[in-house]
């Protein structure tokens, strides 16, 4: 269900559904500080604003929020045709080669030698 | 059910074909078997570079060959259905695929931490830009077609948000393609139109000023002017009453930035201002690394002219801003002169994509400002605690009066250079990118008093938006390791461990 076909009463569901969009675009950027951004913006501005009670700021912040995923979506995409190497600090993952031959691909394009 | 009879054969095979009758004893110590057995064999694969790459051309082959024996076809004969495409070009896009496969288990790209060389653009400013890069790309000073307008009316907005960001007017926004053509435009527009005059020929700067100012200033001189450069104080500011000395009746310009790019401290803008408006001098300020990131307004602080810069506040590279006061007006002899855009002082095409893109990086620092600035300070504590925990560091700059997101240090006894060539997985900066190139110690360091050594043994790290706490907590720890590193193959070191201070060391001469 989109958010424009939910009725209008429905307003903490909307905003809850939103919420999880962002988040779940936002771990779409191939960049890693940005995810790490977008993840961070989205989670603190929802928590800045959570106890917005008049229900037109609220639509208000709706409308940017909205706004934003659709930013969102065009730019993880972007983020996923021009992938570089990971970051040093990212992953969690060993570096070795594992299983069978040529499994990991590597390119070198640090900028430096 | 039906496939297990083979593999119990095949495997029964295999076991037949062993030189070993001893099944067991080869199943459990297969290292003892190889050895025993005269042969290497490896259980792991083993690590070579050709392992670890696809050879593209290889795999275009074996898929041109595999089609061939499938399909009875050459690709380049074949047309894919539906597509309409020859089999061919098909194939290619999948080698090209694999070579686009740069998904790795473990990254080397080096962490970025030289915010105030430059700081990525921020995805909602690629996504202001990109329609100005594919269908709006109509010249803004085109006044007889749609396309003109509408890419005009978009570069007006931007200049708006810009105004906004340092409450000023938009019509007092110039654009530029830089901080430095600004800082030019600005000290060498007005002396050159004072110098028409023939009244005032006195400028004055500090001595910690960006590379750009101090060569105008230079280049001033050669054309007659007089310029003094005022020193700093030991933590980086201007002092007032040397200031205050130094401004003659026929002072025009002064120009100090606001915060400095390599130490990070914030000079004491509204006193200048103030000082500067009394005595009747315009003020230029170099805004590059304040714009954006520190609260500014140019009629509080009684600013005359500032240069903005697009890259430093998560914009384009390429654009820039002047900030021309219209009342009290500034007069300026432009530098490019043509068909009069911008009032006449910056006169060629703008560039509709980059002026978007860096109105759209104001506006978002705008809104962001207080987040950033929390977020920044909160790293930059955590940094600077870590860093200054460790002994014979030291902040250079006044702590006080600072950007928290410039935190320049000093690692007594290590070679500044030998330490950034040692932090190869991180991205920083000894002092300006202009000057990084030579193995110079900084003269904004210099300036400040410290010595050679001291200057020679500093690093600046650079905090933004885009920094997270694991990158901060990688680069403590790997400076951390790779200083005490360094500092044990110092003999240096090794005197100062000893309780020998340095200083009173007779250095032979040669």
């Amino acid at each position: 269900m989109s958010l424009t076909q939910v009725g209008k009463g429905d307003m903490p569901y909307q905003v809850r559904s939103l919420y999880r969009s962002l988040l779940r675009q936002s771990r779409q950027f191939a960049a890693y500080n940005f995810r790490e951004y977008a993840k961070r913006r989205t989670r603190d501005s929802f928590r800045e604003h959570q106890n917005e009670s008049e229900e037109r700021r609220v639509q208000e912040l709706m409308q940017k929020g909205i706004k934003e995923l659709q930013s969102l979506k065009r730019q993880t995409v972007v983020s996923q045709f021009y992938q570089l190497d990971r970051l040093v600090v990212e992953g969690g993952k060993t570096g070795k080669q594992k299983g069978d031959g040529g499994g990991i691909m590597r390119q070198k394009d640090t900028g430096w030698d | 059910m039906t496939n297990i009879a083979p593999s119990l054969a095949r495997q029964a095979l295999r076991i037949g074909a062993r030189r070993y009758p001893s099944t067991s004893f080869a199943r459990f110590s297969p290292t003892v078997t190889s050895t025993v057995g005269g042969h290497i064999r490896t259980y792991v694969s083993e690590t070579k570079p050709s392992n670890a790459t696809v050879n593209v051309d290889t795999t275009i082959q074996a898929d041109k060959s595999a089609f061939l024996a499938q399909s009875g076809k050459r690709p380049q004969d074949a047309t894919m259905p539906t597509t309409g495409m020859s089999a061919d070009a098909m194939m290619s896009p999948a080698a090209g695929i694999l070579k686009q496969a740069t998904i790795m288990d473990e990254g080397t790209r080096p962490i970025y931490l030289d915010m105030q060389a430059t700081t990525p653009m921020d995805p909602r400013v690629v996504d202001a830009m990109l329609p100005f890069m594919t269908g709006l790309y109509g010249n803004p000073h085109s006044r007889t077609h749609a396309y003109g307008w509408e890419t005009d009316q978009a570069i007006e907005q931007a200049r708006a948000h810009i105004a906004d960001l340092i409450g000023a007017d938009p019509k007092e926004i110039i654009f530029t393609s830089g901080a430095t053509e600004s800082n030019n435009m600005s000290i060498k527009g007005v002396a050159r139109f004072f110098k028409r005059g023939g009244k005032k020929n006195h400028i004055i700067t500090s001595q910690t000023e960006h590379k750009c100012v101090l060569d105008s200033c230079r280049h001033l001189q050669d054309e007659g002017f007089q310029v003094t450069y005022l020193p700093v104080q030991n933590n980086g500011l201007v002092d007032m009453a040397q200031l205050e000395a130094a401004i003659r009746p026929e002072t025009a310009i002064v120009s100090i930035m606001t915060v400095n790019n390599e130490i990070g401290v914030i000079q004491p803008m509204e006193e200048i201002g103030q000082l500067c408006r009394s005595k009747k001098v315009y003020f230029h300020t170099d805004g590059a690394q304040a714009v954006g990131k520190i609260p500014i307004d140019v009629n509080k602080m009684n600013v005359d002219l500032m240069s903005i810069s697009g890259h430093k506040i998560y914009g384009p590279m390429g654009i820039g801003a002047c900030y021309v006061r219209r009342r009290p007006r500034v007069r300026l002899d432009p530098i490019i002169s043509g068909g009069g855009q911008e009032r006449g002082l910056r006169s060629g095409t703008l560039s509709p994509p980059l002026a978007v893109g860096m109105g759209e990086a104001a506006r978002i620092c705008k809104e962001e400002m207080q987040y950033d600035h929390t977020r920044i300070s909160r790293l930059s504590n955590r940094l600077l605690e870590g860093l200054l925990a460790m002994e014979h560091t030291t902040l250079n700059g006044d702590r006080e009066r600072h950007y928290p997101g410039c935190v320049n240090v000093s690692f007594a006894y290590v070679e500044g250079e030998s330490l950034l060539m040692a932090l190869k997985d991180i991205a920083l900066s000894s002092g300006s990118a202009c000057t990084s190139a030579s193995l110079e110690p900084s003269y904004v360091l210099r300036a400040l008093g410290s010595s050679d050594e001291s200057a020679h043994s500093s690093i600046r790290f650079g905090i933004g938006r885009f920094t997270t706490e694991e990158e901060i907590d990688y680069v403590l720890k790997a400076v951390r390791e790779r200083v005490s590193f360094l500092r044990e193959l110092s003999p240096l070191w090794e005197l100062v461990q000893e309780g020998i201070d340095l200083n009173t060391i007779e250095w032979s001469q040669h």
